[in-house]
């Protein structure tokens, strides 16, 4: 894990200077960091580069900061031949949710791009049919982002305290 | 009037060619489950579709950002509820990861015995489904009862059939009682003289066979880039298998053989499965007869709940049991993902703990969410009723596809 990690990380520093804000491994998965203006090129770069071969694009979906003032996409990619897996994350500012499509590289991030912009607001520029997808076409929120409570807030009939932390 | 062919030649530009609109679905018998496609026909030619989901949508994710780890088994049961016992395990062993529990062997060779038996019966639905869609009722009646007597068995496990919640974090509630597996028994004496039945009734049948090959074929190139898993991916030729690529739940220690197709077309997808079908078999009887000793669940208080009898006579024991249903317990802070096989794909999930009560974040890797988006790519230019015998042996499920 730390190989394939350090290998990585020494190729796309090589390549992309500046790109990488973090490397790590997080259990047993070798985990980047990447700015999100470089996004695209490291992708581009792992998936056609012989030596990494990252052709297979496990999972793609978003996620929000716990400050609640940036959004995140992460990417799973998988070489097959050498079974080997990396995942990517790369955050920006909630307020210019705006990042360049996968769909080019790789076909099955269609719908998984249009499932992070429907219940994210992630706006993938370049997707060529970014609209929701489970939720109904009406819906003017995004569902999973944290200011969107489960509960309703106003109920008065509980008490917080009294229900877990 | 073109007299020396005596044809009637209309004036170029004067019909106008025009497509149909034909809504399949959400409701159709033939569709099995809420799937709506539109489709752009050419008499009976399909040019373009368009899916739409979303119908059962149940806000999955959402949910699980409110539950303690242990609720959420529940609604991974309602993902891909022909196999519900795999998204369970899947579940349990990927809260596992992230606590770094260690499983005595014995669960997970009682879990493979489960996860296999719902693969089964995953593999029976869908095959006999396929043999229904192209007219040949007698193989779903002959084997369908099978699938009932899995069920037999999940029932006397946990108690419930379809969505079963079976296990727990760390283990097993109890052991399994005699009962259990005399089912057991009766289904591997059974089983493989009705599956034998059925591969005599279609697999070299000359009508399905017509029928089913060279129907909704993908190549292995296109579906590795629409990131296809589980045995439709096999059946394009490619041996991926989340068992053997990356095992959990001790799959390293059991022997069988990856099956796979060479076209991707429907009849190749049946084959798969018919084969791992006996695939499942002989693993299900490698790990009874290799079945280790040893307590029913791992040792790990913090979440496994006590046994009722020191509950109520023990006070740590009541500390203990209180902590975890009220999702007390201390979990690490983390993020992992964890694979496991399900019946139709890589079932995967993604979850981040931020160390509170409920995970901070969720995600579910759903595979027929994610294959079935190359379905209008698969039906262009088929007959109508291609689509219909092209989705049913895909495996789509509306509840996993929906979330």
């Amino acid at each position: 894990m730390e190989e394939t990690l350090n290998k990585i990380n020494e190729s796309l520093n090589q390549k992309f200077p500046e790109a990488i804000v973090s490397a790590e491994v997080l259990y047993d998965f070798p985990v980047f960091t990447i700015k999100p203006e470089h996004i695209h090129d490291v992708l581009k770069f792992l998936k056609e580069e012989p030596e990494f071969n990252f052709h297979f694009l496990t999972d793609l979906t978003g996620m929000q900061t716990a400050d609640e003032k940036q959004l995140g996409v992460i990417y799973h990619l998988h070489n097959m031949p050498k079974n080997s897996r990396v995942r990517l994350k790369t955050f920006f500012d909630i307020n210019k949710p705006e990042i360049p499509t996968a769909t080019d590289l790789y076909p099955a991030a269609n719908w998984m791009e249009r499932e992070t912009y429907d219940f994210f607001g992630v706006k993938f520029k370049g997707h060529p049919n970014l609209k929701r997808i489970l939720n109904v076409d009406e819906m003017d929120i995004f569902p999973l982002r944290k200011e969107y409570p489960l509960e309703d807030q106003t109920r008065e009939d509980k008490d917080n305290a009294m229900f877990g932390r | 009037m073109n007299k020396e062919t005596n044809t009637i030649v209309p004036p170029p530009d004067s019909i106008e060619k025009e497509y149909s609109t034909l809504n399949l679905g959400p409701t159709h018998p033939a569709t099995h489950g809420i799937f709506q496609n539109v489709l752009k026909m050419d008499g009976e030619i399909i040019r373009d579709a368009v899916p739409t989901l979303g119908y059962i949508h149940r806000a999955f994710e959402k949910l699980a950002e409110r539950r303690p780890y242990a609720q959420i088994t529940p609604i991974t049961d309602r993902l891909n509820y022909c196999s519900s016992p795999i998204n369970n395990i899947g579940w349990h062993t990927a809260v596992e990861k992230l606590i770094k529990a260690e499983i005595p062997k014995r669960v997970d060779y009682l879990r493979v015995i489960i996860m296999e038996l719902s693969r089964i019966a995953d593999h029976i639905i869908c095959n006999t489904i396929i043999g229904q869609d192209t007219g040949a009722t007698t193989g779903f009646l002959y084997l369908f009862q099978w699938r009932e007597h899995i069920y037999d068995i999940f029932e006397s496990i946990c108690g419930a059939r379809l969505t079963t919640n079976i296990c727990r974090i760390g283990g097993f509630d109890k052991e399994w009682d005699k009962k259990t597996w005399e089912h057991i028994d009766n289904f591997l004496n059974g089983f493989p003289k009705a599956l034998t039945e059925f591969a005599s009734l279609l697999e070299r049948n000359r009508i399905f066979m017509d029928r089913t090959i060279n129907c909704g074929p993908i190549s292995a190139e296109m579906a590795l880039s629409y990131s296809f898993t589980g045995p439709n991916l096999r059946a394009a030729g490619v041996d991926y298998d989340v068992r053997v690529a990356k095992p959990y739940s001790s799959y390293q220690d059991f022997d069988f053989i990856i099956p796979v197709g060479t076209q991707g077309d429907t009849y190749d997808r049946f084959m798969v499965r018919q084969q791992e079908m006996w695939e499942s078999l002989s693993i299900i009887k490698q790990a009874i007869k290799n079945l280790p000793e040893g307590p029913p669940h791992a040792d790990i208080p913090d979440f496994f709940l006590p046994p009722k009898e020191e509950v109520y006579n023990n006070m740590e024991a009541l500390i203990y049991h209180f902590k975890i249903v009220m999702g007390e317990t201390d979990i690490p802070k983390g993020e992992i993902y964890h694979c496991v096989e399900g019946g139709n794909g890589e079932l995967g999930f993604y979850l981040i703990s931020d160390g509170g009560r409920t995970p901070f974040r969720l995600h579910f890797r759903r595979p027929c969410f994610i294959y079935y988006q190359a379905y209008p790519e698969m039906i262009k230019g088929a007959m109508l009723s291609d689509a219909i015998i092209t989705m049913s042996s895909m495996n789509v499920i509306a509840g996993e596809l929906d979330a």
